[in-house]
């Protein structure tokens, strides 16, 4: 049987990681290839990192991640942030990617799913949802919007009705963030993921809130996600991969050994 | 030198990097004479089995690889490389290269895991596999490793024999075959963490006559 997947998560801007809290107010801690390294050696199953350079014309600097870290690390790891073409895409894959993720482009133009998974295979394609709780609506009558930029911008498209069209595009993953739980180490948004996870026959990545293992547990039980994304909690030395799957091992969920 | 068949199925790089990273001498190519000449093969990738042949025939592959399985050249087969090395596959309905005999099925839709909860495919994770067989290229890996699998489809070969470790997702498939000078994982070593570059390790290093 699969063993769910622990998946450390990397913001980089201008080549440099960082972590957002909330998206605001992001703080330097270091060299993503160091720290890719880092997590592949302490147990990680996968890598996501997540490109948030504003400029364009900065935005090599990133491929140029992609392919040291390829070179360094041999679990498989994502790419997401600003893709908004085939050719980015593949510029991605190319460096040594397995995957790569759209979110934003994929609100806009829905079709750059099936296009990058016919070129590529769907395997390749995650869909990246950023998550807002809203009122119920006629739009959005889970209770639960797609929003884009970073959390900026509203797109009046319901989250569960996005995964569902997004699988039949051709999405083979999908990385639901909860914008409400990102950032506060209070737990993922549990009744979100298990919606999203239940109804989705691809496999969901539970992303926003990890502070402590027991979240872990509870988004791999309770929300029925796949794998859970944690930043912070293992960024900043509170907790390391060990630890968490020790403790997800001693309550009966199937982990890879970190050795 | 290693020969890493480029059959444009998809990104040899993570191949070829692991191969290096390990110390040994490798190339990506699709050159016959390359080819002829490496001590040994590998032959990843990943995507559809039917786009797979028709790049093989397309250039002239399939029959190298035939013709150096006959010579008893080591060859590695990963993936999409493990299912075409059957007699045919269901994906596309492709007849393939016939190097170990069997067939490569599909998943079949409404597999469950125990508690009976349906089971997505593709097959994508983390997953161990169980040791049928004992062979070197299996050296030093243990019933607690996993490996990487993105699959779909898995191969069915027609002996036993020639299955020498069987993973379980929703049903056991052979996700390790050897058959005498040709060894070939459903699963993505080059991906693996460890004990995968352990198993790539075994393979650059094996010398099958030594064992006979």
């Amino acid at each position: 049987m699969l063993s769910k997947r622990i998946i450390p998560c990397l913001d980089v801007r201008d080549g440099r990681t960082t972590k957002g809290i909330r998206f605001k107010d992001n703080v330097d801690i270091g060299d993503p290839v160091a720290m890719a390294r880092f997590y592949y050696e302490a147990g990680a199953d996968e890598i996501v990192f997540y490109d948030i350079t504003a400029s364009h014309e900065r935005r090599g600097i990133m491929i140029d991640v992609v392919r040291r870290v390829a070179e360094t690390i041999f679990i498989p790891f994502s790419v997401g942030g600003g893709v908004r073409t085939l050719e980015d895409m593949r510029e991605v894959l190319l460096a040594g990617a397995e995957k790569v993720s759209v979110n934003s482009a994929a609100v806009r133009n829905p079709d750059i799913i099936a296009r990058g998974a016919e070129a590529f295979g769907s395997q390749c394609i995650v869909l990246g949802m950023d998550v807002k709780h809203v009122n119920r609506s006629p739009a959005i009558p889970s209770g639960y919007e797609v929003v884009i930029n970073g959390g900026r911008t509203t797109t009046g498209i319901d989250a569960l009705q996005w995964a569902q069209r997004a699988e039949k595009l051709g999405a083979g993953e999908i990385c639901l963030n909860s914008i409400d739980a990102d950032g506060t180490q209070e737990g993922y948004e549990l009744n979100l993921t298990s919606r999203v996870s239940s109804q989705a026959g691809i496999p969901v990545i539970a992303s926003g809130g990890a502070g402590r293992p027991e979240h872990l547990r509870d988004v791999l039980t309770v929300g029925r996600a796949d794998a859970a994304l944690i930043a912070s909690m293992v960024h900043y030395g509170s907790h390391t991969i060990a630890d968490i799957k020790s403790y997800l091992k001693q309550c009966g969920i199937a982990v890879r050994p970190c050795s | 030198m290693i020969a890493i068949i480029d059959y444009k199925a998809g990104n040899l790089t993570s191949v070829a990097r692991a191969v290096s990273h390990l110390g040994f001498p490798c190339a990506v190519t699709h050159d016959i004479t390359a080819i002829r000449r490496a001590q040994r093969i590998i032959f990843p990738g990943v995507g559809a089995a039917g786009a797979a042949m028709s790049s093989l025939k397309q250039l002239g592959l399939d029959e190298v690889l035939t013709e150096q399985a006959a010579a008893g050249k080591p060859i590695l087969g990963i993936c999409i490389g493990c299912q075409v090395i059957m007699n045919h596959s269901e994906e596309n309905d492709t007849l393939c290269l016939g190097l170990v005999p069997g067939r490569t099925a599909a998943f079949p839709a409404g597999l469950a895991d125990e508690d009976g909860r349906s089971l997505k495919i593709p097959h994508m994770g983390w997953n161990r596999i169980r040791i049928r067989s004992e062979h070197p290229f299996l050296a030093g890996v243990g019933p607690e490793d996993e490996f990487y699998f993105v699959h779909s489809f898995y191969p069915v070969p027609d002996d036993p024999r020639t299955v020498l470790a069987t993973s379980d997702y929703g049903l056991s498939f052979a996700s390790v075959i050897g058959r005498g000078h040709l060894v070939a994982t459903q699963f993505h070593l080059e991906k693996s963490g460890r004990p995968g570059l352990r198993m790539l390790g075994n393979f650059c290093a094996w010398n099958p006559s030594d064992s006979e």
